[in-house]
């Protein structure tokens, strides 16, 4: 009895989910595709070294950590375009998508040097 | 036509108050210098004490030779025979920024001399400390205290005991690199900029560069952000400010060769990775909660926690079996100490017996941080009115760097800048209702602040006379965005904020000759703060150590015998001859003699240390073996007998046993002690009369004044007349402070025993 009110409660909320997500805009949508590709990229990364090993330390952690990095800053990119959010009403889109690149040519400028 | 121009006196006022700040931030700044060249004019223009001198000869190399031949140095001058590699062992950030500024002088045809900018960096960067100071505490309170804070700051005897001229040391850069970085996180908190989290991390690194302090802003941010996690201050701002400074800090931390990859293996940096996951947890679950309806998610919530719960118990099963596995937990010696206060002393004698790591006494709190050490819980008690992000994060500061300064000496330096923000709080908020009680009691001003108070649409933010009223209301601009929506909306209801705020002013009004007296009272507790200020830096922070003097009654003495027996050395030995000493002096002796020695002050081979130990607790022979193997030429002791120095190689001689008998058992400690007592008379024991170091520093005293009086110890010495058999005697300065000794070379016949050779 409880397990299958369990289930139904566990389909219920796919549900809901899934038509909630259906509402963002695409934009958003979008940025979300990025951060997906990037965080599975970082595990690909993982999976790799736990096969080949961890050789070249410093290869292998600039490559986690600019796929981390690339999706944090689009997450916080996400933050600040997306409307609903009040605190950043002010603040116009450009400037995010602006600090947004300036914040990932840094990172990718340290990454091609910690890369090795 | 009243607002027009209520809106252009404001205006006026506000350009006045900004070109009044930025006089007193130039002043302030030129204090900061000016306090700090009590040295300059009292003695020479000389770096002083041991590690400014290592990182003064660094920066000679890299102006000589360039920035790849440092990064890629490797030292051969020290820790005879093991060498040291400089580039990966270094904190280049002092070096760099000496380096730089030279550079940049000299290319301006402004020819100042390496050891000059290397002397005047420390006053350099105070100055611009407190300037960081300031736009740190404006960002928590407003400009008032900031200014009251940056005041502090360029006087507080703590950091000027670290960075007086000639202080060429970490600390001097590395101070202003943590304000600065603070000042980034709250500004980025504050505004949720993602321009100000990169520079933010940019300062981190600076900072990562100049000091190992760093792991002090790495273990706070995080402790910062799970607070207002905990307490239910989580906003989208928060996650801007910390997810990129985490990953990009990391990576950048990685960079500089020290640090490596302890950047992510070490203990002292997972409270941050741990921080990272909860953050990101915290901001999904806000997500989807803002997704879904209510009893929706109390669904969702049931099904993670109860998957989740299994997912973490084994992740964290697997770290700590990896934490546990290691025998420090990951931590490195140095910061287990810090936590553990007693562990060095039980494990790691090195650093037990380094003065600035033993803990303050009381009185050193009143001395460093004065009248700011009862200023601070006013302080406190003023940033929970309002409690806004950044003043939680004040407050978190000031705790953890009093805990921390309470378990190192050393640390009362991390402790001051957080002192200082506290008082210009608390001073500025004293100094707001005492003025506002005064003004709103006279009876000519008064007129002007009821109409102030009925102007309907600003009232109660922005149009008032002082920058102190206006840092009252700071409160409601912490946030820049919602503050705007503040106003627009207090353009609609117009009678309740003005009637609220004319409540409140009256709340808080006192008596105008108790707010007269009291404003009389704060300044002359300020005048009593410069005093005190200004006597420390003079009199107990100014000594180069490297020169000592002394009043008597015909005048001032000189004791310039260190740089006579560096430069006796430099003159009178070859090139390669090695020279050992304790540890203290490596770094002098390489930098001033230029000459190669054993051990040095970066202590990180302790069995190399324990070996100079041994040797120097051991009788004339084994001592001379020992040194021989080592291809030792000469031996440098310190004697403080002859004229009441009291740091002298016979006072620290008992860690040399400690540190010795560490490693080689067969030296004990109670050897050298009669009944507990360690002596240097008659009564001594024989272990302690025949071991090198009594015999090198005590040969020939006798001849001073017939008794050997040993003022520093306050007796007469025990052996007075021997000979030295293993050693000679080549140079003793004019004060009897650095004695130089010379390894005879081993005798060509062994008289009496022959050695069969095996055939």
């Amino acid at each position: 009895m409880g397990k299958s009110s369990t289930a139904k409660d566990a389909q219920a909320l796919f549900h809901s989910l899934r038509s909630a997500y259906a509402a963002t805009p695409t934009t958003l949508k979008i940025i979300d595709l990025y951060v997906l590709y990037a965080v599975s990229t970082a595990l690909i990364q993982v999976g790799y070294m736990a096969i080949v090993g961890s050789f070249p330390f410093n290869s292998f952690l600039s490559g986690v950590l600019s796929c981390a990095g690339t999706a944090v800053l689009a997450v916080c990119l996400r933050i600040q375009v997306n409307k609903e959010n009040k605190e950043f009403k002010d603040l116009p889109p450009e400037r995010a998508f602006a600090d947004f690149v300036l914040c990932n040519l840094v990172l990718h400028l340290v990454i091609m040097n910690f890369l090795g | 036509m009243a607002a027009s121009e209520t809106a252009k006196d404001s205006a006026l006022r506000h350009a006045f108050g900004n070109v009044l700040s930025f006089f007193i931030l130039v002043l302030i700044g030129v204090l900061a210098f000016s306090i700090r060249l009590f040295s300059v004019i009292k003695y020479e223009s000389v770096i002083h004490e041991f590690d400014p001198y290592f990182n003064y000869r660094v920066t000679q190399f890299l102006t000589k030779n360039g920035i790849y031949d440092f990064w890629n140095w490797f030292d051969d001058r020290t820790w005879y025979p093991l060498g040291r590699v400089i580039g990966g062992t270094v904190y280049p950030g002092l070096t760099l920024t000496a380096g730089t500024l030279w550079w940049i002088l000299n290319s301006l045809n402004i020819p100042l001399s390496v050891e000059t900018v290397c002397v005047f960096t420390a006053p350099i960067f105070s100055s611009i400390a407190a300037w960081a100071t300031y736009l740190l505490t404006k960002e928590v309170k407003g400009t008032g205290a900031g200014l009251t804070a940056a005041a502090l700051l360029a006087m507080v005897p703590s950091y000027i005991s670290r960075s007086v001229a000639g202080s060429y040391d970490n600390e001097a850069v590395a101070i202003f690199a943590l304000i600065f970085t603070f000042y980034l996180y709250i500004k980025t908190l504050n505004t949720g900029s993602l321009f100000y989290a990169t520079l933010n991390s940019i300062a981190y690194f600076y900072m990562v560069c100049s000091w190992g302090g760093y792991t002090f802003i790495i273990n706070l941010i995080p402790m910062h952000v799970l607070l207002c996690i905990v307490t239910g201050r989580y906003s989208s701002r928060l996650y801007i400010a910390y997810a990129p400074l985490v990953v990009l800090g990391t990576l950048l931390a990685s960079l500089v060769p020290v640090v490596g990859f302890n950047a992510v293996l070490t203990s002292e940096h997972f409270a941050s990775f741990l921080v990272f996951i909860i953050i990101h947890v915290v901001a999904l679950a806000y997500h989807i909660k803002g997704m879904l309806s209510p009893s929706m998610f109390k669904v969702a919530v049931t099904l993670v926690v109860s998957v989740g719960l299994v997912i973490c118990c084994a992740v964290v099963a697997v770290l700590v079996a990896l934490v546990a596995s290691s025998p420090t937990k990951g931590w490195s010696g140095r910061s287990l100490s810090l936590l553990d206060p007693t562990y060095a002393s039980k494990y790691i004698p090195i650093i037990a017996s380094v003065s600035e790591h033993q803990p303050p006494t009381w009185p050193s709190y009143f001395m460093d941080i004065n009248v700011l050490a009862f200023l601070v819980p006013a302080g406190i008690i003023a940033c929970f009115l309002p409690l806004s992000d950044a003043s939680s994060f004040v407050v978190l500061y000031i705790v953890t760097s009093v805990y921390f300064s309470g378990v190192m000496v050393r640390l009362m330096l991390v402790l001051a800048p957080a002192a200082c923000i506290m008082s210009g709080i608390a001073l500025s908020e004293a100094f707001a209702v005492f003025t506002r009680s005064i003004k709103f009691q006279l009876p000519s001003l008064s007129g002007d602040s009821q109409v102030d108070a009925g102007n309907s649409d600003s009232g109660s933010a922005a149009t008032t006379q002082t920058e102190a009223v206006k840092a009252d209301k700071i409160e409601e601009s912490a946030k820049e965005r919602p503050s705007r929506k503040n106003k627009k909306k207090e353009k609609e209801t117009v009678e309740k904020p003005s009637v609220k705020s004319r409540i409140e002013k009256r709340l808080l009004v006192l008596p105008l000759e108790s707010s007269v007296i009291a404003l009389l009272l704060l300044v002359l507790l300020g005048a009593f703060y410069v005093v005190h200020c200004v006597w420390a830096a003079a009199e107990a922070y100014s000594a180069p150590s490297i020169v000592l003097t002394s009043h008597s009654h015909d005048g001032l003495h000189v004791f310039d015998d260190f740089r006579e027996a560096y430069a006796w050395l430099s003159h009178n030995t070859e090139v390669d001859d090695k020279v050992a000493s304790w540890w203290d002096y490596g770094y002098q002796t390489t930098a001033m003699a230029n000459r190669t020695v054993i051990v040095d002050n970066n202590t990180w081979n302790n069995t190399h240390i324990a070996t100079v130990g041994t040797a120097m607790s051991s009788p004339e022979k084994a001592a001379w073996e020992i040194f021989d193997s080592l291809d030792v030429k000469y031996v440098l002791v310190v004697f403080g007998g002859l004229v009441g120095y009291p740091s002298d190689d016979i006072n620290k001689f008992l860690w040399m046993v400690r540190i010795g008998g560490g490693v080689f058992p067969h030296i004990k400690e109670p050897d050298y002690l009669r009944d507990g007592q360690y002596r240097i008379d008659s009564q001594a024991t024989p272990t302690m009369l025949n071991c090198l170091m009594y015999k090198l520093s005590y040969y020939r005293f006798v001849e001073t004044d017939g008794k050997a009086f040993d003022r520093v110890r306050q007796t007469e010495i025990g052996k007075k007349h021997f000979k030295l058999t293993h050693f000679e005697e080549v140079f003793t300065t004019h004060h009897w402070m650095v004695r130089i000794y010379k390894l005879k070379p081993p005798k060509n016949r062994i008289r009496g025993k022959t050695k069969k050779s095996k055939s």
